[in-house]
Order: structure tokens, then C-alpha cells, then sequence
């Protein structure tokens, strides 16, 4: 396809585990990110969703090279940017920028506000001085602040308002793809309804693209047009939003779409809750083929515990998750949701 | 029945350089046995400093309370430290946001509840530690017999978070105050956490007053709610009132800004500017800067909580008509209601 942005195949991110002080030998890898390809077109936004530890964000800087990937082609405009040197890569940095979790970290405090927006600008050699400042104020009101805050320091705005900074600067140079990481879970309701009408109005305004990384999915699936569910580094679905949320495939994106409490009394009675059991496994050891297995209340012994699942077409076009015994509709019971041998045989062969 | 917990006109100051902050202005509620209350509300409402002073445990250097903490019918506000002492762990206990840095770091899980145990009642060490075992079994953390020898670095998130409960549950109190217990957790361990405290309530009827800034929590868990801005209580009411039925414009912002999963809306309803400074709040109602249905006599006057003529339990300081909340109520609810059926 012509409007293909970004094309990620088999992208794997290991940390190396060392022992020893002066012969350092590496004795495991921790697998952050193992094993991750999508396609991201031009204009849409595709939200990444998982719980913590999962390699969501590890796999947002690879994606910008702000750290070296291990493995896996990163096809930036049908170009390879996986193994290009940082001087190569910054004339592309123009192209890509991050909006990042925590508004009180991600901005110097010994700034103000006009220089952190300029920054980029300024390291690219766009624009004169004076054309800079009135880009920055202009830039400072499209995000909803009052220009005057130029000659501001961070610490006088209120985390809405720092956010809002952080998403000015990341628009300063124009760019076509954002990344954003968790960019509202710091933020109180109110204040992250205001970020993210700001964030689809922009999308709208400057036709950019974005990858939303978020724990929370009911902000995900508000503004995304696609979502990846990933698990202990690799992505287990990847579907339209309204696939994945009406007619999750693999279990255990059922089991986070069951635990999300919903705001509405009467229904969340209604509801079956299914709980999933333990905690997500250590990367560095991971359970062998499908990760989820010792989890999965569909574990089919010697078949999810042997042989590791890919990513396949399920259901639809482009519905794709990585699971031997998908689920066959949405919403299930615990009861329907548990392996039954039987019924899965027959199905299956 | 008499209610169990009963927070009458609460209120706490803290002097600060820059004048005094009223972190809590004029707070009534009650809580009754084996019932959950939810406080809801933005950072900076005064949720926890609520907490912290039906507790005692504001600093006493800077901050002054006034009103009445009727426990069991004793005011327990002006209570002596060494009565507050005797009632805290034993009566009520409470559970912190973060569990990594309300666990002593050096001390083993099991001692920090053989701790609580001992404090409390006249056992032997032994018979302590074996309670603590079967805390943590009751908390549904694997291998309890070998668990209790760990120390909290050794625990997940979710496992300290249990510990932690194990530690408010081990005395059997009969109130339980959680103040944002899930914030810092996954949803599919948030799930295992609130199951794993609706289950002891059911258990041991303990009453629970849960903070907390999520309102799917809220809906899921409590029976009432209570709904906080800065630092007063704008309306207070069943679970299914404030849900289906919500009068202060301050809830439906709250309700309409939050993106749903049971439903796909194209854009947000947002409450606009921020929460206002506890220094020098505004005039008037103090949402009024904020409110789209802002009135003359919402500047000049403090609304005081009123009945609902329709449903007694309900409360809310609005100076809205009731016709007037019904119909807006009913128009802002009429796009996600549609859209939840739906979808």
C-alpha cells in the first residue's frame, strides 16, 4: 500500500544480564521485546495496550532509536532505519517525535516554557530567532495555552498544562508520527478528557500519525483506530478497534477487557467477572512457547505448553491473534471460556 | 441502625506559609457496618486528608480539625494518642496507594504482621506468626508457610498489595479504610484486589470507606458515594443515583469525561480550566469558574447540601432547578446510554 508510514518486522529488544565486575560475562538476556511487526499507515492511530512490564514502552524507543534495537527491520517510508548511525538518523528525527508519561520529569525545570519548545527547532536550524518565538506562541495557543506563557518555567503550570507543553514541543518541527507513552495516566479524568479531545483535534488539523501506548483501556480504545494487545513482549492481538473490543480473540485479552470496572453499576452486576489468576512471568525466563499458557484458562496441555502460536488471521480481515484455541464469542462465562477438550476437538481437527 | 462510622461537619487546615489551606470544609458522612462507601474526586479534593484525620494521623505541628468522628458513638477526632493507638490496627485499619513504600523495606512480611498481632492482643510469638500465616493464606498468596519469611522487595506488586490487606485484616476491624488501593496496579490485578476485598467484607462484615479516583471502581465496589470538590462534598447518594441519576454538574463532567470501554464516543465532554487552589478558593460555589450552568447566585452564595425531592438517600448542592438537572441530565446521558446498548 501506497501510505504505508512505518513497516516493523520482528522486532526484538534484549537487555543483556551480567555477572562478574571485570570480565563481564552475560549470562541471560532480559527479552523486552520479542518478536514485534505491524504496519502503521499514514493518519491513524494505533494504540498499544498491556499491563506493565510488558515491553510496550521499550518498544516506543526502539521504534524512535532512542535506544538500538537487538533485532527486526524498522521500515520508516520504505526505508530501513534499524541500522542507521545516529548521524544518520537525525535529519529523520524531524519526522518522528515523543510525547512522554510523567509531565513533571519530561521538562527541564531550568527552562522556560519558549526555550523547551524550540529546542528542536533550533537543533534542526529552522526559522530565525524571531520567526521561532512567534512559531512557539502560535504553536503554545494551538495547544490551548495562553502565549504570554513564554518566559514561563515549568514548575507554574499544573500537569494538564505540562502536558499540553510536552505535546507543543513534540509538534514544533512539524513532525508525521508521534509516539506517545501513557501520556494522560498521570493526568485526573477532567484534565485527561481535555488532553485527548486536544490530541484528536490535532490529528485532525495536522493529518499526523500516532502510536498511543496506554495501561488504560478504555483511553485506548477512545482514541485509537487499531490496538496491539502485547504480553511479555510480544504482541498476542492486533485487530480494529472495534473488533478487539467487541470480539476479542485471544484469552487474554478477554481477561483484561473483563477486569476493566466499568462505570455503570447495573451493568458491571450483570457482568461475569473473570479474574485472572497470578502475576505476569519474569522476562528473563519466560514460559516456554505461548507465554500466556500458565496462565490461560484455555491451556490445552501439550499442545500451548510445545508449540508457540503465531500471529494468524482469525476472524475478519486483518483480526489477527496469536492463539491455538481462540475464543469463539464475546462475551463468555468463566465456565465457556475454561478448555473443553471435547468440544475444541471437534472444532479443531 | 446506627451507623458505624459517622463524619460530622469535618473540617481540617493546614497552616502553610502562604496562608491557611481548609483541606477539608464542612465533610459529613456516615458508614454503616458491612456497607462500602466510595469518596470520589480529583487530586487535591481533600479525599485523603479526610481520611488521615478520621484516622488522627495529620501531622498535629501545623493542622487544626474541627467536627465530630463518631465511631461506634464515640468522638474519636479529639481523642488521646494513646486511645487512637488502641483503636488503629485493632478497630480501623487502612490500606495505602502504594504498597512498596508502606512496607517496611527491612523487616520480613511476616514479622511486620506478627508486629500487628502482638500489638494488639495477649499471644505468644508463636501463635502470632501462625496468624500471619493464616492472613496470607486468607489473602490468597501462594506458599504462605514459606512466603512469610520474605521480605517485600521478594513480593509483586499485586502480592504486597495483599500483604498489605493481610496486615489492615488481621485484627478482624471493623472498619477498613482504603485510600486508592488499585492506583498502582494492572487492571487484571486491580480485578484479583477488589474480588479479594469484596470476598473478606462478605466474610467478616467489615465496613469499608474506599478512595478513590476512578469511577468504575466506585460503580463496582461501593454501595454509596460520595463525590468531593475541592474540599466540600457536592453530592452524596446510592451507587445507581449517582450513576443514573446524577444532579451536580460537577458528576456529569466527571461521568461524561471519561472514555468508555461499553461504549464509542467521538469526543469527550470536558470540564474545562483546572481544579481550583485550596488558598483562596472562589467565591460562591467554588465549581462555579468551571460550570457551564453557572448562575448569578452561584458567585455570591455557598450552595448547602439539599434532599433530592424524589429519592431521600440523595444529596447534592447545586442551585439548579430540579427540572432543569433532569432534562440536562438525561440529554448529556442520552449519547452513552444509546451507545452502551449498542455496542
Amino acid at each position: 500500500m501506497a501510505d504505508e508510514l512505518l513497516v516493523v518486522e520482528g522486532l526484538k529488544k534484549h537487555f543483556p544480564v551480567t555477572r562478574g565486575i571485570i570480565f563481564q560475562r552475560q549470562i541471560d538476556a532480559v527479552r523486552a521485546v520479542d518478536g514485534v511487526s505491524f504496519t502503521l499507515n499514514e493518519g491513524e492511530t494505533l494504540g498499544v495496550v498491556g499491563e506493565s512490564g510488558c515491553g510496550k514502552s521499550t518498544m516506543a524507543r526502539c521504534l524512535l532509536k532512542l535506544i538500538e534495537p537487538t533485532e527486526g527491520k524498522i521500515v520508516f517510508r520504505g526505508r530501513d532505519i534499524s541500522k542507521l548511525s545516529r548521524r544518520e538518523m537525525r535529519p529523520l528525527r524531524r519526522e518522528m517525535m515523543m510525547v512522554f508519561q510523567d509531565p513533571y520529569a519530561s521538562l527541564n525545570v531550568r527552562k522556560r516554557v519558549g526555550f523547551i519548545v524550540a529546542e528542536a527547532l533550533e537543533v534542526h536550524g529552522i526559522a530565525t530567532p524571531a520567526e521561532r518565538k512567534r512559531r512557539v506562541q502560535s504553536l503554545l495557543e494551538v495547544v490551548g495555552l495562553n502565549p504570554e506563557h513564554y518566559n514561563r518555567f515549568p514548575h507554574e503550570f499544573s500537569g494538564g498544562q505540562r502536558q499540553r507543553i510536552g505535546i507543543a514541543r513534540a509538534l514544533a518541527i512539524n513532525p508525521t508520527l508521534i509516539v506517545c507513552d501513557e501520556p494522560v495516566s498521570a493526568l485526573d479524568v477532567s484534565v485527561q478528557a481535555q488532553i485527548l479531545n486536544l490530541l484528536k483535534d490535532l490529528q485532525r488539523e495536522f493529518g499526523l500519525t500516532y502510536i498511543f501506548i496506554a495501561h488504560d483501556l478504555n483511553v485506548v480504545r477512545h482514541i485509537s483506530d487499531r490496538v496491539m494487545v502485547m504480553y511479555l513482549g510480544k504482541p498476542v492481538e492486533l485487530a480494529s478497534r472495534t473488533e478487539l473490543y467487541t470480539a476479542p480473540k485471544h484469552p487474554y485479552t478477554g481477561a483484561l477487557l473483563a477486569a476493566v470496572p466499568i462505570p455503570d453499576p447495573a451493568l458491571g452486576r450483570l457482568r461475569q467477572r473473570v479474574v485472572l489468576e497470578g502475576d505476569v512471568p519474569n522476562p528473563i525466563n519466560p514460559p516456554a512457547a505461548c507465554n500466556f499458557h500458565p496462565r490461560c484458562p484455555r491451556f490445552h496441555e501439550g499442545h500451548c505448553d510445545v508449540d508457540t502460536p503465531e500471529l494468524r488471521n482469525v476472524a475478519g480481515h486483518a483480526h489477527t491473534a496469536a492463539c491455538h484455541y481462540p475464543l469463539e464469542k464475546w462475551p463468555m462465562t468463566p465456565e465457556e471460556i475454561r478448555y473443553d477438550r471435547s468440544r475444541t476437538a471437534a472444532v479443531g481437527s | 441502625m446506627t451507623a458505624l462510622l459517622d463524619v460530622r461537619d469535618l473540617r481540617t487546615q493546614f497552616q502553610t506559609e502562604d496562608g491557611f489551606v481548609k483541606a477539608v470544609d464542612g465533610v459529613d458522612f456516615t458508614v454503616e457496618s458491612g456497607k462500602t462507601i466510595g469518596i470520589v474526586g480529583e487530586s487535591g479534593c481533600g479525599k485523603s486528608v479526610t481520611c488521615l484525620t478520621i484516622m488522627g494521623l495529620n501531622e498535629s505541628r501545623n493542622t487544626t480539625s474541627s467536627g465530630q468522628v463518631l465511631f461506634n458513638g464515640e468522638d474519636i477526632l479529639g481523642a488521646s494518642g494513646s486511645r487512637l493507638r488502641s483503636l488503629r490496627g485493632k478497630e480501623i485499619a487502612m490500606i495505602f496507594q502504594d504498597p512498596m513504600t508502606s512496607l517496611n523495606p527491612v523487616h520480613t512480611v511476616g514479622r511486620q504482621l506478627v508486629e500487628t498481632v502482638l500489638l494488639h492482643n495477649d499471644i505468644s510469638k508463636t501463635e502470632a506468626r501462625g496468624r500471619a500465616r493464616e492472613a496470607l493464606k486468607e489473602v490468597g498468596i501462594p506458599r504462605a508457610e514459606q512466603r512469610v519469611d520474605d521480605y517485600p522487595h521478594q513480593f509483586s506488586g499485586g502480592m504486597r498489595q495483599r500483604a498489605m490487606i493481610a496486615m489492615a485484616m488481621i485484627n478482624d476491624p471493623k472498619l477498613l479504610i482504603a485510600d486508592e488501593p488499585t492506583t498502582a496496579l494492572d487492571v487484571t490485578t486491580q480485578a484479583q484486589i477488589l474480588s479479594l476485598m469484596q470476598k473478606l467484607q462478605e466474610d467478616h462484615g467489615t465496613a469499608i470507606v474506599m478512595i478513590t479516583h476512578d469511577l468504575g471502581v466506585v460503580a463496582e465496589t461501593a454501595h454509596e458515594v460520595v463525590v468531593m470538590y475541592a474540599a466540600k462534598v457536592v453530592e452524596r447518594g446510592t451507587v445507581d443515583a449517582i450513576f443514573t441519576a446524577p444532579q451536580h454538574p460537577y458528576t456529569w463532567g466527571l461521568l461524561g469525561s471519561l472514555p468508555r470501554l461499553d461504549a464509542e464516543i467521538d469526543r469527550l465532554a470536558q470540564i474545562p480550566g483546572q481544579p481550583p487552589s485550596l488558598l483562596n478558593p472562589p467565591r460562591g460555589c467554588r465549581f462555579h469558574p468551571r460550570c457551564a450552568y453557572v448562575m448569578d447566585v452561584c458567585k455570591e452564595k455557598v450552595p448547602e447540601l439539599m434532599g433530592v425531592s424524589h429519592d431521600a438517600d440523595h444529596e447534592q448542592a447545586c442551585f439548579l432547578d430540579e427540572e432543569t438537572k433532569t432534562r440536562e441530565a438525561a440529554r448529556l446521558f442520552a449519547a452513552t446510554m444509546a451507545a452502551g446498548t449498542s455496542g
